[in-house]
């Protein structure tokens, strides 16, 4: 039987942007760029980690303006299409007409799992202006499988090319994983994908369950750069999607390559499962929350984790980094 | 001395009419004369249940009536900016604002209610706004605000239809009232969904670039304490959750908003703050009415 055909989308330079703590530069991201589009990832996706207009007190300030490092991405890249994330509520749509002037070809608009309704206005006005456009929606642990389908026949009703869940905590076993595919692609007519984090050490396994259950759209990052223990490395991917017969048309070698050439020099901590990403994973906490739960245990004299279990407890979603600070202050005044 | 009122409209019989009815039953000086909406529906059955003097011609039922002073408008921003601001207007009647229109000025009762009681047309910004605005406004008076940020959570039960096909209105009105109303030389807004259940209190971060950290806390604190206590005035269930904190020139504050659920749950805080911020404007507004001979 002929295996589809698997469309990489890398993300190295947006969820990677996280743990980098958004230092990236514009020299950076065209070596990055251009060697991913040398190697024929057909997606490369680049922004603040949170998204365009992310540059904050509360999710970090970017060193290099994101549009800037978009202009330079976009000069070295010849066939992929570049694309953004926007979570509606941080970013507008007068940041993605932005993101178009400097290069931007796609979009995933991301919200949290149980609200997708707020991506109608964005990914209306993604596709007047003719880009690509992706439904994200994010930490799909949190809602049970029918909810998540009516949330993706949402987005697909919107206009979305195709619709894209993230597991944003690492916390899927890989039987929910499959029946998150498989029910999203029962129900929707666009192709689907998957987002995957690696806090508990299932990042490829998760991801090939979901190419096994139906996606046939994938995130990866070079080395797994990402938040939290990381994504799903793409080079590794690019390995075992290639042993189980699918097709990535993309250059193993070259992504090997350009890992150890243009990451592992960036990297800031290894990217490892360190205890507090398996924590993130364990208690089902947004991954990019994990670099400020470290900044927020150190000046509160507390341990992470105790802080990390707790946003869990709270069901924190996506874009509450604030609450850290919250959570960190009440516990060190229990 | 007469317990005289000034007579007030509510435009839009939806949640947020509702419950500026219930807010209007309990003024001293306003008093509700008409519920007016575009169709019959359960909003306008509740007014009449209330003996309040309903219509389903909207913005024209309002103008009509010769002796109603103030109008609140709860439709949505194309419907005040198109028919009921320049209708309000021609009849002489004070529009207070709740959609994003924004034609008039932008009002923050305990920031600058002073200034905007001559206004034909004021505009209540938005829920976060009105719970982060005063805070921010506290800390740039004191020590300078290059740069001010707010992340308002709100429960994802309270936040209607509009609200979340209008995201960007959110964030572009907010950000752009934390510099003209408080007071920062650049403002950023940041709105975020959370769908736990039990729904979530509002919850919203205000973090401030100073210019002159040198002040100190404790001056940016007792100036906090201070808007903190005049806005507890008007929404008693709005609280300090973590006191204000200043690293390098970075204050960081977090508020809690728990609504007075007259008619929206306690949760809906962010309703509640912009509602009792509407109400609040209008009192001042009757009051300096009042005192020019109200409705003689």
């Amino acid at each position: 039987m002929e295996q589809p055909k698997i469309t990489l989308v890398d993300t190295t330079m947006r969820d990677g942007s996280h743990a980098v703590r958004h230092s990236f530069t514009e020299e950076q991201v065209k070596k990055i760029a251009g060697g991913l589009d040398a190697c024929g990832v057909p997606m490369i996706e680049l922004s603040h980690g949170d998204g365009l207009g992310g540059s904050s007190y509360t999710y970090g300030f970017s060193k290099v303006d994101e549009f800037k490092l978009l202009r330079a991405a976009s000069d070295v890249i010849k066939n992929a299409k570049l694309t953004v994330l926007l979570l509606p509520g941080i970013g507008t749509i007068e940041d993605l007409k932005r993101a178009q002037q400097c290069g931007a070809k796609a979009v995933r608009v991301a919200t949290h799992v149980t609200e997708g309704d707020v991506s109608a206005q964005h990914i209306g006005a993604a596709k007047e202006l003719g880009m690509f456009a992706v439904g994200f929606l994010m930490m799909t642990h949190m809602a049970p499988v029918e909810q998540i389908v009516e949330e993706a026949k949402k987005m697909e009703s919107y206009g979305a090319d195709y619709v894209n869940l993230a597991d944003s905590a690492g916390y899927l076993m890989p039987n929910d994983v499959k029946a998150r595919i498989e029910a999203v692609r029962a129900a929707v007519k666009i192709p689907v994908g998957f987002h995957a984090h690696n806090n508990l050490g299932l990042a490829i396994a998760n991801s090939l369950m979901a190419v096994q259950s139906g996606a046939t759209y994938l995130d990866g990052t070079l080395r797994g750069l990402g938040a939290g223990a990381g994504n799903a490395q793409i080079e590794v991917l690019a390995g075992v999607l290639a042993r189980n017969g699918y097709d990535t048309s993309t250059d193993f070698y070259g992504l090997m390559d350009l890992a150890q050439d243009a990451v592992d020099p960036i990297l800031l901590r290894p990217q490892t499962i360190d205890n507090g990403s398996l924590m993130l994973g364990y208690a089902g906490v947004y991954s990019s929350f994990l670099l400020h739960v470290y900044d927020a245990a150190k000046k509160y004299n507390l341990d992470a984790r105790d802080i990390l279990v707790e946003l869990g407890r709270r069901k924190m979603v996506g874009g509450q980094e604030d609450m850290i600070i919250d959570v960190a202050y009440q516990l060190s005044k229990s | 001395m007469t317990l005289e009122k000034i007579k007030v409209a509510v435009i839009g019989p939806g949640n947020i009419g509702s419950d500026l009815m219930y807010k209007i039953f309990r003024s001293k000086n306003l008093e509700m004369a008409m519920m007016a909406g575009i169709v019959e529906s359960e909003g306008i059955k509740r007014a009449a249940s209330h003996g309040v003097k309903t219509s389903t011609k909207g913005v024209d039922a309002v103008a009509e009536e010769k002796d109603i002073k103030i109008a609140f408008d709860a439709t949505s921003a194309a419907a005040h900016l198109n028919f009921n601001g320049p209708k309000l207007k021609e009849a002489g009647i004070v529009s207070i604002d709740l959609t994003p229109a924004a034609i008039g000025p932008y009002c923050v009762p305990s920031v600058n209610l002073d200034k905007l009681h001559t206004e034909q047309d004021i505009n209540m910004v938005t829920c976060g706004g009105q719970a982060t605005i005063p805070i921010v406004y506290a800390i740039s008076r004191v020590a300078g605000a290059a740069y001010a940020e707010i992340v308002a959570c709100i429960s994802s039960k309270s936040a209607g239809p509009g609200t979340r096909a209008n995201m960007d209105e959110f964030t572009e009105t907010t950000s752009k009232a934390i510099e003209v109303v408080g007071g920062a030389d650049k403002g950023k807004a940041i709105i975020v969904l959370n769908p736990a259940d039990p729904p979530l209190m509002m919850t919203n971060t205000i973090l401030v670039k100073v210019k002159n950290p040198e002040v100190g806390i404790e001056k940016i604190t007792e100036s906090i304490n201070e808007i903190v206590a005049e806005l507890k005035e008007y929404v008693p269930g709005y609280q300090l959750r973590v006191p204000p904190t200043l690293d390098g020139d970075k204050v960081t504050a977090i508020v809690q908003v728990e609504g007075q659920a007259d008619f929206l749950p306690a949760y809906s805080g962010n309703l509640d703050i912009i509602n009792s911020a509407a109400v609040a404007a209008a009192e001042k507004i009757a009051a300096e009415m009042l005192k020019k001979g109200g409705n003689a």
